[in-house]
């Protein structure tokens, strides 16, 4: 049903300007959408950016919602996709103190086990890297969490589509308007 | 090259120039200074008006846009400079007007210090702009004016806001302009799709009860002969957004009146009836569609639209006509045939003629003592023979005198529509006699909102427009009060005005200035105003409880309306 609220994955290429962030939150805030997660990047076409936005609406809404972003001067397209679509992952970063990794066996076997990679060694903690899926980064937080996490920090959602965006045949249709 | 060396503030005067513009409605301070001192020195070529208050710059520069098509420009200061002209800046949003704002910022180097009069304009105006930037290098300002004129009148027009650093203004730059005429991420005319028209040609050759409801699109496209030509040729009723009125004479035959909130009898009713709905160059406002659930489900909808974002926002239409109605308008009219709906045109006859027993008689020729506001119209109507600029305010004045006026000619309405901004009328009137200096312009205002602005009498006797300004008080808020007393059981909770004595205020500024309470010198009060050459107020006391009707309740479908 249109109107019952999903998970989408909003996709926004734009030229890089200072103060387009503030442009495309305030179309969120005026709605009263909360954003789950948002990341920007470089994207694969030198100097346009991409924001991966993370928001739970209506399908409705998030149409609009949509519309509303692409009107924006510096915004080139902007689409939006459920999960099934897209390839998306997320990563975290766990810092344990050094003393867990060496005292502690079964740490080793949940890092192990859970495919992350350990970044960093010190005299003092150390750091552990896991990408994938949110259900699994927070597996292996609340795995380690019982040793004693000194910091942890989960990224925003990153994803491309299945399908081609073909962001160079809009660009080119705009130029040629 | 040569050496063309000049500071980044004779470069915004430079650049103003090159986009022909040869008035600025604003207010000078500390960090606009620099451009204010080039303004000095290029008085010849740019009048700049100082009004009183920097709402009123952008409603004046508002004003003038709206009657002359062109880009209305302001410039203000930073700080409290700037927040003043966000009133106007969203007006000019929500209604679609070209302008073009241009604030002086701290030096570069205080950004973010919370410097003195320093403030976050760009974060601020950003909802309500279609696009905005700070400029810290003088190297910049040419680009991005040209952008900023380019913007704001291609496509739907909006407002645009740039920011200039103090030391900007000062730096010197090499001038070279160019005129933007392309930025590589805006689109603003939509792609035409020959196939949407060819769809919607059939269904409208297809109905027996078509009606058009037609918008402010009309007007800003330059279209009025085109639609003209459509709804004749089709001879579909067609009936009118409140920013859409003037686009079609008054007295067309086709013209059936005003959709919304109070708007016409006929049109709302038969909203809920016509078997296809053309929507032109208009948004499917709340106002004018009441309750979506029950707004025209019955018909086929029809959009012509230049905005995609517009298209399926409120309504779910059928077809879907993108594109500059200059162009898809002409194409559609060559696709339908030529027809008449005599029958159906007469239902809206039939209701027009309840309304004119029930509402319409009683609002112009009163039997009651007090003065209508109804009736003040259809003499203003008179004594300009409907080729006035009629502004309004918001409120009852200006639902009646939407209702009452008549107009000849195209942009000749100049009122806050989406926005309802009262204070409006006052400057917004000086900046159309400015656009439209040879046409009579009248501004009708209540005396709520003529109090917001009031201070723009200044800049009125200053400048010597021939503004002539209606004040209808009531010495309530009117429509609030109507509101009070019709769904909030008559509690008439801060809505009463103890008012001063509005002649001596506008004597107070030179202006002439008469008042009228009764009916025996409503005629003579009008003609009068409307022989002077100068700037005249005339304040006409009518009747203080009086509602505006027809009424759609809020909430209420369109066929919900009342008539009293």
């Amino acid at each position: 049903m249109d109107s019952e609220k999903k998970l989408f994955t909003v996709s926004i290429y734009t030229e890089n300007n200072i103060g387009l962030l503030n442009r495309i939150s305030a179309i969120f805030l005026k709605r009263h959408v909360n954003i789950e997660s948002l990341t920007s990047s470089q994207s694969e076409i030198d100097n346009i950016y991409r924001f991966v936005v993370l928001v739970t609406v209506s399908e409705v809404k998030i149409k609009r919602i949509i519309k509303q972003i692409e009107k924006q001067i510096e915004v080139i397209a902007a689409f939006y996709h459920t999960d099934k679509e897209t390839i998306f992952l997320e990563t975290a970063l766990y810092k344990v103190k050094s003393k867990s990794l060496f005292e502690k066996k079964d740490i080793q076997k949940i890092i192990k086990n859970s495919q992350a990679n350990i970044v960093t060694v010190s005299p003092k903690y150390f750091v552990i890297e896991k990408t994938g899926w949110r259900n699994e980064t927070e597996d292996l937080y609340n795995s380690l969490e019982p040793f004693g996490l000194l910091q942890f920090v989960r990224s925003g959602r990153i994803s491309v589509t299945k399908e081609a965006m073909n962001i160079s045949d809009i660009l080119k249709i705009k130029k040629n308007k | 090259m040569k050496n063309n060396m000049i500071s980044g503030a004779e470069a915004v005067i430079k650049s103003l120039i090159e986009e022909g513009v040869d008035l600025i409605y604003g207010y000078p301070g500390g960090a606009i200074m620099p451009v204010y001192d080039e303004l000095f020195k290029y008085q010849e070529e740019i009048n700049h008006v100082l009004t009183r208050h920097e709402q009123g710059a952008t409603h004046a520069a508002q004003g003038y846009a709206r009657v002359s098509g062109k880009v209305g420009v302001v410039t203000a200061t930073s700080g409290p400079g700037a927040t003043n002209l966000v009133t106007g800046i969203a007006d000019a949003q929500i209604d679609s007007t070209p302008m073009v704002c241009i604030t002086g910022q701290v030096a570069s180097h205080l950004l973010g210090s919370d410097a003195f009069q320093e403030t976050d304009i760009i974060g601020i105006s950003t909802p309500v702009t279609k696009w905005n930037c700070q400029i810290t290098k003088a190297s910049e300002i040419p680009a991005v004016i040209a952008k900023a004129f380019y913007i704001a009148k291609s496509g739907r027009p909006g407002p645009v806001l740039i920011d200039i650093t103090k030391d900007a203004q000062f730096e010197m730059m090499n001038f070279k302009y160019d005129k933007c005429t392309n930025v590589k991420s805006y689109k603003p005319v939509p792609e035409l799709n020959i196939d949407d028209i060819i769809e919607a040609a059939k269904i409208i050759n297809r109905s027996k009860k078509p009606m058009i409801v037609w918008g402010q699109g009309v007007i800003l496209g330059n279209a009025e002969q085109e639609f003209k030509n459509f709804v004749e040729k089709s001879g579909i009723p067609s009936a009118w957004t409140i920013l859409g009125l003037s686009a079609l004479p008054t007295e067309h035959s086709l013209n059936m009146g005003m959709v919304g909130m109070h708007g016409n009898y006929g049109p709302n009713m038969l909203t809920n009836q016509c078997d296809v709905l053309i929507a032109i160059g208009m948004r499917f406002d709340d106002r004018v569609t009441g309750n979506l659930n029950s707004y025209a489900k019955q018909a086929k909808i029809i959009h012509l639209e230049i905005d995609p974002a517009e298209v399926n926002k409120n309504v779910e239409v059928d077809v879907a006509v993108l594109g500059d109605v200059k162009k898809t308008i002409p194409l559609l009219t060559d696709l339908i045939s030529k027809n008449t709906h005599d029958k159906w045109i007469s239902k809206f006859h039939s209701f027009d003629k309840i309304e004119y027993k029930k509402v319409i008689h009683d609002d112009l020729y009163p039997s009651k003592q007090g003065l209508t506001m109804g009736e003040v119209i259809k003499i203003i109507n008179k004594e300009t023979n409907g080729d006035a600029i009629i502004v309004t305010d918001v409120g009852q004045h200006q639902m009646v005198a939407c209702r009452y006026a008549k107009f000849n000619e195209s942009k000749s309405n100049i009122t806050s529509g989406g926005l309802g901004t009262m204070g409006f009328a006052l400057p917004a009137a000086l900046g159309a006699k400015m656009g439209a200096p040879h046409r009579e312009v009248v501004a009708i205002i209540g005396d709520g909102g003529y109090q917001m602005t009031i201070q723009e009498l200044g800049t009125i006797y200053q400048t010597g427009a021939a503004v002539k300004i209606v004040v209808l008080n009531n010495d309530y808020l009117g429509m609030v009060r109507q509101w009070q007393q019709l769904f909030f059981d008559k509690r008439y909770a801060s809505t009463e005005m103890i008012n001063p004595d509005f002649v001596k205020i506008a004597e107070g500024y030179y202006i002439d200035a008469n008042k009228v309470d009764k009916r025996s010198e409503l005629k003579n009060g009008v003609a009068k105003m409307i022989k002077s050459d100068k700037p005249y107020f005339l304040e006409v006391c009518v009747e203080k409880e009086a509602n505006v009707f027809p009424m759609i309740p809020s909430g209420a479908s369109v066929s919900d309306i009342r008539l009293d």
